[in-house]
């Protein structure tokens, strides 16, 4: 019966609602080609999620890694053009590298000069888009010039099916990736000392200090975390859609906070779970790319996304509400 | 002896009370020595002093709405939406064809219209604020999430009103908002003085700002002490979400259209400029002359920095780079 209650579940419980609505105005959602794309929406934005769950768990709010992704993807693609470099695996290992070290700059600024997150990521995303666009210039690379290598990783499929209008569609592979790294977070944030540390930092920083947690070390593994995803996420984003565009997830930033709090996140801290988060991306996505189907004009897009934050906001809001008391 | 004893209060007070603003008044100096040297024979010219005067207005508005909001704790990221809703609602008021009609008829009722788009963007921008101040005080929202939510339905407004295109057409009188002259001085500085003083008096000899620093310093020293707080942070965000209307008044006045993602790095700029002028984001710290002095400082800045032809990419990367080493520096100030 608690399990009923909880707060993955109420969510579940709106998502299912909303699917049923959606498939009776458009019989068309659920199509097999819709279903499959759907998945695939979900994949980068999912795994930007997990590391900005991982912030928020912490009582922090992150705004860079949108920056973080597209300097990652943007930086490496360019390094493999200009080398004539084809490769998956030292790529992707880059694009982590370079994710970490930019998440360990804000880790270093926050833990180091007592800073609120969110004003500390505003910085530094506006240096690292700026020295990117400004350094690297803000030519795309375009599929011609993409090394074969990634567009090859990128667009793998586990399933094919024929949809109702005889195309083939496909369901990328991209979504066990996405699966994996879920799986991963969960086990860290439930079952080791790390991810019981970034709880316990979130719910009261001072009591953790005090019981003996490592808060230098939190704030960074948080931080470099969420790096690394965002990094990882920007060149497998790039791998998908073929090609790479410095100024990519420019206002991502919202969309992924948004799906983070409606999966029952509490920016206050110490609250939050993967399976959540990963219901909240699905039903955000879901919801965006469904108004298309709802005849919805798409410019009624941004107020619903923002109609949705704040309705997830008030709804967290009322049910942490003790603890403004 | 005696005389000690009066100078040395009053020496610690100068340095303590403001040394924030002797520390801002010497970086901004040293920007603009630095500047004059590199740029020797631009920067030095009238002309640039007067085209900052137009610029800086809109931002430095912006910039005391952001203060107000960090006085509390909070933050306002929603204030650019709130200035480009603002002015666009005014611009399809000007487009309505009876109104159109009439300012093409000239005369007086130019200037009413004029009056009353101010009036409608005034107004939009404080339904906005209320709105903020109800998701916040009432519904206990986080002001970081509130406002990351109005804003997107704020922006989301203004491109549904708009469909995407710029809206154009602003009747000359609102474009002289933006690009006039008044005693030789440009009309959009006169507003920003104007503002600014009026904010500077509420904060500093009224009962609302006093209020204001005593909830941004312990909110529950304040509930304790009879302050209302939810109704003093209500207000709060209701006249921030006027001054972002000014500011897009402005905004749309100098550039002569409206646009649903017009100043959208003029948000964090907003933010950079507030914590550099010594607001302190967690609250209960924040002056206007702070601010002002701040603004100054980084129009000195971009303007020097474009005159050596830097890209802009670059100069948002250097204002981030601010950004951090202001933090860095009042940290170690505050240790002292």
């Amino acid at each position: 019966m608690r399990r009923l209650q909880s707060t993955e579940a109420v969510i579940a419980v709106v998502l299912i609602l909303a699917m049923v609505l959606i498939g009776l105005v458009n019989p068309a959602f659920w199509g097999v080609g819709n279903l499959f794309s759907l998945a695939k929406s979900n994949v980068i934005i999912g795994i930007m999620a997990l590391g900005v769950l991982l912030v928020m768990i912490s009582g922090g709010i992150d705004v860079s890694f949108p920056a973080i992704a597209a300097a990652a993807l943007y930086i490496t693609v360019r390094t493999m053009v200009t080398l004539d470099y084809d490769g998956v695996l030292l790529p992707f290992m880059a694009a982590c590298v370079i994710g970490v070290g930019l998440g360990a700059f804000n880790a270093f600024i926050i833990d180091r000069f007592k800073m609120i997150p969110l004003i500390v990521t505003l910085g530094t995303a506006s240096i690292v888009r700026g020295l990117v666009l400004g350094l690297l210039g803000t030519s795309i690379v375009n599929i011609n010039k993409m090394p074969h290598g990634l567009i090859a990783f990128g667009s793998q499929d586990i399933a094919a099916a024929t949809a109702s209008n005889g195309a083939n569609v496909g369901l990328t592979a991209m979504v066990l990736v996405y699966g994996a790294i879920a799986l991963v977070i969960h086990f860290v944030l439930r079952h080791t000392m790390t991810g019981r540390s970034v709880y316990a930092y979130g719910g009261d920083p001072e009591a953790a200090r005090r019981a003996g947690v490592n808060t230098r070390r939190t704030i960074y593994f948080v931080y470099c975390t969420a790096g690394l995803l965002a990094g990882f996420a920007g060149l497998l984003h790039s791998s998908m859609i073929w090609q790479a565009n410095p100024r990519d997830f420019v206002g991502l930033e919202l969309d992924v906070i948004a799906a983070v709090v409606l999966g029952g996140a509490s920016i206050f801290g110490g609250r939050g779970s993967v399976l959540g988060t990963m219901i909240g991306v699905f039903t955000l996505v879901m919801v965006k790319n469904s108004l298309i189907l709802m005849k919805v004009d798409t410019t009624w897009q941004r107020v619903v996304v923002g109609a949705i934050i704040i309705l997830a906001t008030a709804i967290t809001a009322w049910r942490d509400r003790k603890k403004l008391a | 002896m005696t005389a000690k004893a009066e100078n040395k209060p009053f020496f610690r007070r100068l340095l303590g009370e403001d040394a924030s603003i002797i520390q801002l008044g010497v970086i901004t100096l040293a920007i603009f020595v630095l500047m004059s040297a590199m740029n020797p024979d631009k920067f030095l010219r009238y002309y640039n002093f007067e085209s900052i005067t137009y610029v800086m207005p809109e931002l430095g508005i912006l910039s005391i709405a952001m203060m107000v909001a960090m006085l509390t704790g909070g933050i306002d990221l929603s204030i650019v939406g709130i200035a480009n809703l603002a002015a666009i609602t005014a611009g399809i008021y000007f487009r309505h064809p009876a109104v159109a009609e009439a300012i093409a008829a000239g005369g007086a009722g130019v200037v009413l219209h004029t009056i009353m788009g101010v009036l409608i963007a005034l107004t939009v921008g404080l339904s906005a604020g209320l709105l903020n101040g109800i998701l916040i005080s009432r519904l206990r929202i986080i002001p970081i999430l509130a406002t990351l939510g109005t804003g997107q339905v704020f922006a989301g407004l203004a491109l549904v009103l708009t469909g995407g295109p710029a809206i154009v057409g602003f009747p000359q009188t609102w474009n002289w908002l933006g690009t006039g002259k008044l005693l030789g001085i440009a009309a959009p500085f006169w507003v920003l003085i104007v503002v600014a003083a009026i904010v500077a008096i509420l904060l500093r000899r009224t009962h609302l700002g006093v209020n204001l620093m005593l909830i941004g310093t312990n909110a529950r020293a304040a509930v304790f002490a009879g302050i209302r707080s939810s109704r003093m942070i209500l207000y709060s965000y209701a006249l921030t979400g006027v001054m972002a209307a000014i500011a897009g008044i402005l905004l749309s006045g100098r550039t002569n259209s409206a646009k649903a993602d017009f100043g959208a790095s003029y948000l964090l700029q907003a933010v950079l400029i507030a914590v550099l002028g010594g607001t302190n984001p967690a609250g209960g710290k924040g002056k206007v002359l702070g601010v002002l002095l701040a603004l100054v400082a980084l129009m000195f800045l971009s303007s020097g920095m474009q005159m050596m032809r830097t890209s802009n990419f670059m100069i948002d990367a250097v204002w981030g780079g601010f950004l951090v080493l202001v933090i860095a520096i009042n940290y170690l100030r505050s240790r002292k």
